[in-house]
């Protein structure tokens, strides 16, 4: 299948998620158990990747800063545009690529090939707008919050090496924090943020969602929607970074 | 009654059905039989409106599956119950719940209390009152064939679907299992057809039988005809197994 062919066809799978969808009152709780689903089961590794991240991004930041000409506060500066502009959005999604896509394109590809999701039409039901839907909203909901998390986390992580460590002080890295703060960067990562979440969630989706054959092509649809939300995401962080910086 | 008209499908160069018609009576236990590779699973997809035909209609009492809008195609399905090969239940609900499902998102306006005694009287009419709260991976294969039957039929469908619902049975839960959609067939007075290729079925409950062979029906006729009949492709079929040969 060619690049545009799989692009109209994952257009068309879209647009089957809203069109002919079910009764509003179906989806609430559908998407309150996939939100607990997507951040429960991502807190752990979103809070371990990024406090390791923010600390080392601190360390490796003062290694290299060693003009005397440069004040310290500078380290808590880079770190804090860092983290808000490229570590807490970026790569906490390419973690969750990994994490969520991967779990998104399994669970939906091995109901397609035990043929649940075929009952689910053959009741009436769309069964697109029924299992993708509740997925895409929770994931645009709780990725951007695990992004936010994130961030925190990370500038936490480089707090702790201020305060535990020798290379910069809390309150030098606190001043830098603050020294030339730009609100827009927290609307860029989350915009950011929520893009990827949306990418995750529909390619994932729709590698799971035509899956044929058997458990061998159900590992195969998971490796496929990672490494294609991977890419998309890359892809999109630069095309929004050209478009909003 | 379902009638279908000359349904074709390929699946790229290879032609799956040629050309397929026939009608299936209300009340009647109608069975698709042939060789695996045939077509069967292909043209049950085709009725029910999970496979495309490229050419070619379905009808339900007069009403085209294929030519008709999305809000009619509904109406039609949720006339629909089916029993799939591998069962479909849902892994993460349990029993009751896999029953109760097409009833929560398509009776919204019924209470709890009438949907708890729809579901109780699906399971008693197949036998698993008992087993209401067990999870699909904690009952046998006939149970879940059991609990599928009773998903399909909670609704109170006109139209009944079972694709080999004998596949990976033993000969006795087979033949509780054709008993039941044989019963159940003539109480909810439905159209049911089964896709089989399991002779102790046809013998059993076949009331109509289509033979398809090579993508094109074949031969159609009762299961008493079925032993007489002069197609050598179904005589093939008929006759593998030694034991049908002593029937006659």
């Amino acid at each position: 299948m060619s690049i545009f062919e799989d692009l109209g066809k994952y257009i068309l799978f879209l647009q089957s998620t809203v069109k002919n969808r079910e009764s509003l009152r179906v989806y609430p709780p559908l998407i309150l158990d996939e939100m607990v689903k997507i951040g429960s089961n991502s807190f752990v590794i979103v809070a371990i990747v990024a406090s390791f991240i923010g600390a080392v991004t601190c360390i490796q930041t003062a290694d290299n800063l060693v003009s005397p000409l440069v004040p310290l506060s500078v380290i808590g500066t880079i770190c804090r545009d860092m983290t808000l502009l490229e570590l807490a959005p970026t790569f906490t999604c390419v973690v969750l690529a990994g994490k969520v896509g991967s779990n998104l394109a399994g669970e939906i590809g091995s109901m397609r090939i035990t043929e649940q999701i075929d009952a689910i039409d053959v009741m009436g039901i769309n069964s697109a707008s029924f299992l993708i839907l509740p997925k895409i909203i929770a994931a645009c909901i709780m990725i951007p919050a695990l992004c936010i998390l994130a961030a925190f986390l990370s500038l936490m992580g480089g707090f702790a090496v201020a305060e535990f460590g020798t290379v910069i002080s809390p309150t030098d890295f606190i001043r830098g924090i603050r020294d030339g703060f730009r609100p827009f960067n927290i609307f860029f990562a989350l915009t950011k943020s929520f893009v990827f979440a949306f990418l995750i969630s529909t390619i994932s989706s729709y590698k799971g969602y035509f899956t044929t054959g058997g458990a061998l092509e159900i590992g195969q649809a998971s490796t496929h929607a990672v490494t294609n939300s991977v890419i998309w995401i890359l892809i999109a962080d630069l095309i929004l970074a050209k478009l909003l910086i | 009654m379902i009638e279908i008209k000359n349904i074709k499908k390929s699946f790229g160069e290879k032609v799956i059905l040629g050309g397929v018609s026939g009608k299936f009576e209300d009340s009647n236990n109608s069975l698709i039989i042939g060789a695996s590779g045939t077509g069967k699973s292909v043209l049950l997809k085709c009725i029910v409106g999970l496979i495309k035909p490229d050419e070619g209609d379905v009808l339900f009492d007069g009403r085209s599956l294929f030519n008709s809008s999305i809000s009619d195609v509904k109406k039609i399905r949720r006339e629909m119950g089916m029993l799939f090969q591998g069962t479909a239940l849902f892994d993460s609900l349990n029993v009751a719940e896999n029953v109760r499902f097409p009833l929560d998102m398509l009776m919204g306006q019924l209470g709890d209390s009438e949907k708890n005694d729809m579901v109780m009287h699906s399971l008693e009419r197949v036998g698993l009152e008992a087993a209401a709260n067990k999870m699909p991976s904690e009952i046998s294969g006939g149970m879940k064939k059991r609990v599928g039957i009773a998903r399909a039929i909670v609704m109170n469908p006109r139209y009944l679907f079972c694709d080999e619902p004998n596949s990976g049975l033993d000969p006795m839960t087979s033949i509780r299992i054709d008993e039941l959609i044989s019963e159940i067939t003539d109480e909810y007075r439905m159209t049911t057809i089964v896709v089989t290729h399991d002779m102790n079925s046809v013998m059993g409950i076949g009331e109509y039988v289509m033979f398809l062979h090579q993508g094109l029906k074949e031969w159609e006729g009762d299961n008493k005809s079925i032993l007489h009949s002069n197609s050598q492709a179904l005589k093939d079929f008929v006759f593998a197994s030694k034991i049908m040969e002593k029937l006659l």
